[in-house]
């Protein structure tokens, strides 16, 4: 499964992956860089991402816990997620996102 | 006043918590020094709650009973525990002993420095917008040190957690308040909560939706922040910002003090865990060597090893027998087993 990749400088980068990992997961392993700090139990706010917008409606929704994290994230948005809490799937092949600022 | 002691673990997390177990078995005495204010770090603070599979033998354990049952294991060798302080500074004395002191102004001596640190120590979130370093600590506040200089002033308290909520509740006595959080729900204690919402009833405070978008620095003392909520953007003047976006880890201090750093982490033997700084050790999440893995359980290792190397430095003449727990009764009088 694939996972298109914007970095904070605008380059685009395609990333392989499977169900058993994290969106964090797989761009941390890829070397971009993602601080994750908390190790993905979402505990910190560090592996915030854009969805895009065409791929919001297939993701899991978001949970309190989450929203909650979210709050200690700059310039938030709708299409805001950490990408610790969502895992590729089939449905989720071919995601694009984009890194939020640290 | 100087306190003495022969080691100095800076980090009262997993790691270093069984570090006072693995020194105290070779009679070496500890003090502690944590920037939070329980001992247990990580574990306790980010995921006390969450359970832990690969603790050996312990099939299931939460972060809160791992801290809870180091601490009882660590007893019998009464270490000494300073919390709610970072350690500041470090300097080498003609005695070759370690003066450690905090920023509490708690001055301790030892023969040598574990640095058991985990990530760092927590510190406040910065906004990260360029070109505002220099307003920081005299119109932006990441802290609160002394609340008579906001006295009668215009401020800005940013967040939806417990800080941002107690600090509007509080401030708001003697200042004028504006809160500003993201959204309408807050994951602060429900009663600071609902004691905001009253005074925003009573007009005591405003509160605003919306997130920071820019900072710019006025003559007058003061600074003009503009905030955007659903993409309209509204600018005001304020005397100071406070933002409490929750706490993140950083190497803090430790990053000055000589020692060879490999991506922010600290370099070490795989024999002894000694840094780039004879008699300086690095332990658990914080130290890096080929093949290093972050796990606690390489962290309790680490530390079984790094005190084998602490002996020669506490005891110079003196020489190390290995034992076991199991069967010597030197160990088992330390551990208070008749």
């Amino acid at each position: 499964m694939k996972l298109k990749v914007t970095d904070r400088e605008g380059n685009k980068h395609e990333l392989e992956g499977d169900s058993e990992s994290t969106i964090m997961e797989i761009l941390r392993d890829s070397g971009l860089e993602i601080e994750a700090s908390c190790g993905g139990c979402c505990a910190c706010a560090t592996c915030h991402v854009y969805v895009d917008e065409k791929w919001l409606n297939k993701i899991p929704p978001i949970d309190d816990d989450e929203e909650s994290m979210l709050d200690q994230a700059f310039d938030v948005r709708i299409s805001s997620r950490l990408s610790c809490q969502i895992s590729l799937s089939e449905e989720l092949d071919g995601i694009e996102l984009e890194l939020a600022p640290e | 006043m100087i306190e003495k002691t022969d080691v100095i673990i800076i980090g009262a997390g997993p790691v270093g918590l069984f570090a006072i177990f693995e020194l105290g078995l070779l009679n070496i005495s500890c003090h502690v020094i944590d920037n939070l204010d329980k001992p247990g770090g990580q574990c306790a603070e980010l995921y006390p709650e969450k359970p832990i599979y690969d603790i050996p033998s312990r099939v299931s354990i939460t972060g809160q009973q791992l801290t809870d049952d180091l601490l009882e294991q660590a007893k019998p060798f009464n270490p000494v525990y300073h919390l709610n302080q970072q350690v500041e500074k470090i300097n080498k004395l003609d005695t070759d002993e370690w003066l450690v002191e905090t920023n509490h102004n708690k001055k301790v001596k030892a023969k040598c420095i574990v640095i058991a640190a985990g990530a760092g120590s927590f510190v406040p979130r910065k906004i990260p917008l360029e070109n505002i370093a220099h307003l920081e600590n005299i119109n932006i506040l990441y802290a609160v040190r002394n609340k008579s200089i906001l006295k009668n002033k215009d401020l800005l308290i940013i967040g939806g957690g417990d800080s941002a909520l107690d600090w509007t509740n509080e401030l708001s006595k003697i200042a004028n308040v504006t809160l500003m959080h993201r959204r309408k729900e807050f994951r602060a204690a429900p009663d600071s909560v609902s004691k905001m919402l009253e005074l925003e009833k009573d007009k005591k405070i405003h509160f605003l939706l919306g997130q920071i978008n820019e900072i710019q620095d006025l003559k007058n003392n003061k600074i003009n922040v503009s905030v955007k909520y659903n993409d309209k953007i509204k600018t005001f003047e304020v005397d100071y910002l406070l933002p409490f976006f929750g706490l993140k880890m950083d190497l803090g201090s430790i990053s000055n003090w000589g020692l060879n750093l490999n991506e922010n982490l600290i370099s070490v033997d795989t024999e002894k865990f000694q840094t780039s700084v004879p008699s300086i050790f690095a332990i658990g999440d914080i130290n890096t060597y080929p093949g290093k893995l972050k796990l606690i359980l390489s962290g309790f290792h680490e530390a079984a090893l790094m005190a084998q190397e602490c002996f020669k430095y506490c005891f110079p003449d003196k020489k190390n027998v290995f034992r076991y727990t199991t069967s010597s009764k030197d160990l088992h009088r330390k551990l208070n087993i008749v």
